[in-house]
């Protein structure tokens, strides 16, 4: 059997139904789970990229006029609305949301730019020598990659006011580490696999440091906690290199 | 006033927690066994969700600096000045009686409720300990000796001895346990649940216990490991207490109330909030199994616990405006 020619991409309303294996990735369905009665998980389909993110904050704009939810939790590429009371019809809340996810379009946030000055190398960045055997890259390449790059705040979560940087250059990503460090201080500048981050509280974290950043994240007696938020653009500003 | 005269590490300040921070990473924390929080403000005239103490480790011991009325709900023996006092029970202290909790061989936590609350400062919406982000509570961190904690304004509510049926024996039916002593605790399968195979079967049908390395922030499980098929790729998402996730080594951890708002592990299940005031009470080293549940079970429970908070709430005021006339008072 001959595999039939690739077509144009269809626009088409019924597009989805013709010609799955053509649509765009953003086109096919989000997978939606449960976890307890009244937690939904949207899970956008495609890969790991901005696009199904900036359609997961639309997401999250259109829910916000649900009046039956207590909380919507933005996370990488998914979403996670949590419901007042245990819904009845659990089946229906999966309909609406597939609804709301097929009406979300993508959404650019206007956000600020958030400067992090950085000391890079030095004595939290314990991981720095990992990453260049890793990489092959000696440490000053490693150090330039990453203040080079335009991170966005994808989400924020896991501590508070830590946000989930995408936009890692694929050279230096790096797994997060099989035995987590036991007390990584506050302020190290982190990457775990292909996301980067500033640890805003001192303890337990599986991602890998290679600097510091002195710098207030969040501040639970302020009007706004956080310092950052989804959309944001993040540059890191070398301070010093310590190699 | 009160003086916190002797306490063990972790005992701290908890209220029903400050949920809608999680979208900026603020654990939502409050009482692992809010039912048990709930019922002792109600016994002494607050609002259900006011702060109080929150005991897991014991002795703990406080002094009353003037007439308090407090409850002591939870699992906990209590005595005032030495003199036992019933289980789930209200009554007034006063100025230099002691209170003292001691370990209950049932339970995990106690509550101890004062009329009026701790008046610690609200910090995001709650007064709630939150141990990791240091705040909330008492400057953050848990209770220590000689720490003085304010009381808020109480209310009319002036009986002296008041208790209620403990929610384990009320509502014994709802809430069923093993013949050999096993926790049953309600969960629907998570997103991942379809990747464990058959291990998925496995981990409804073993039962698990609940390992020493297990504390407000979550339960890690002992039993035969559970692992999926082929490693699954995940994507940071926001979860809730109660999700049970299978880390590498596949014995299980199941998120309580100081969860981490976001997690990376796949989850097999989650557990129903009707059953968590259960496993908040359940004691390391005892063991539990999970019940495929669903969401009607769930909806039949959240509206037995809450009629059975609403009877709670009516009756305690309708015997405090009794005994008011009775007394004259």
């Amino acid at each position: 059997m001959i595999a039939p020619m690739p077509q144009p991409v269809d626009n088409s309303s019924n597009a989805l139904e013709t010609s799955p294996r053509m649509a765009p990735a953003l086109h096919r369905q989000p997978v939606i789970s449960t976890i307890g009665a009244r937690a939904f998980l949207l899970e956008a389909p495609g890969h790991f990229d901005l696009a199904p993110q900036r359609r997961i904050w639309a997401l999250a704009q259109a829910l916000r006029q649900w009046d039956d939810l207590s909380e919507i939790v933005p996370g990488m590429t998914n979403l996670l609305a949590i419901f007042k009371a245990t819904p009845a019809d659990p089946d229906a809340v999966t309909v609406r949301l597939r609804d709301a996810w097929g009406r979300a379009e993508s959404i650019d946030i206007k956000g600020k730019t958030v400067e992090i000055g950085v000391i890079y190398g030095g004595e939290h960045a314990i991981d720095l020598a990992a990453l260049c055997d890793r990489s092959g890259l000696t440490d000053s390449e490693v150090v330039r990659i990453h203040h080079e790059g335009t991170y966005t705040v994808f989400a924020l979560g896991s501590a508070p006011g830590f946000g989930y940087l995408h936009g890692l250059d694929p050279r230096i990503h790096m797994p997060r580490k099989t035995v987590p460090s036991l007390k990584m201080t506050k302020g190290c500048v982190t990457i775990g696999g292909m996301q980067t981050g500033v640890a805003t509280l001192t303890g337990p974290n599986g991602w890998n440091s290679i600097g510091f950043a002195d710098l207030q994240m969040f501040d639970p007696a302020a009007a706004v906690p956080a310092i950052m938020a989804p959309g944001d653009t993040v540059r890191f500003l070398p301070e010093r290199i310590e190699l | 006033m009160i003086e916190i005269i002797d306490t063990g590490p972790l005992n701290t300040i908890q209220d029903l927690g400050r949920p809608g921070y999680r979208d900026i990473g603020v654990t939502a924390s409050g009482a692992m066994d809010p039912l048990a929080l709930k019922i002792a403000n109600l016994l002494v005239g607050n609002g259900e969700g006011a702060a109080a103490i929150e005991v897991q480790t014991f002795p703990f011991r406080l002094r009353f600096d003037e007439t308090t009325v407090f409850a002591v709900t939870g699992g906990a023996g209590a005595t005032l000045d030495g003199r036992v006092l019933p289980p789930w029970w209200m009554q007034q202290g006063n100025a230099g009686q002691v209170l003292e909790l001691s370990l209950s061989p049932a339970s995990a936590r106690a509550y101890i409720a004062f009329a009026g609350g701790v008046d610690v400062p609200i910090v995001m919406g709650s007064r709630s300990t939150s141990l990791r982000g240091a705040f909330g509570g008492m400057d953050g961190r848990f209770l220590q000796r000689h720490d003085r904690l304010p009381l808020g304004e109480a209310t009319a509510l002036s009986v002296d001895g008041l208790g209620v049926v403990p929610p384990a024996t009320a509502l014994a039916e709802l809430f069923p346990i093993a013949l050999d002593g096993t926790l049953l605790i309600r969960a629907l399968p998570a997103g991942e649940h379809h990747l464990f195979g058959a291990d998925a079967e496995r981990f409804w049908s073993q039962s698990w216990k609940i390992s020493s390395q297990s504390d407000r922030t979550g339960y890690r499980l002992s039993g035969e490991p559970v692992r999926p098929t082929e490693p699954a790729e995940m994507r940071s998402y926001g979860i809730v207490p109660g999700v049970v996730q299978v880390p590498p080594g596949g014995e299980p951890i199941v998120q309580m109330s100081d969860a981490n708002t976001a997690g990376g592990y796949p989850k097999i299940a989650g557990v129903l909030e009707a059953d968590l005031w259960r496993l908040g009470q359940a004691r390391i080293g005892s063991r539990l199994r999970f019940v495929r549940s669903s969401h009607a079970d769930a909806r039949a429970l959240d509206q037995a616990i809450a009629a059975y908070i609403d009877d709670i709430r009516n009756t305690s005021q309708m015997v405090a405006r009794a005994l008011k006339t009775m007394t004259g008072r």
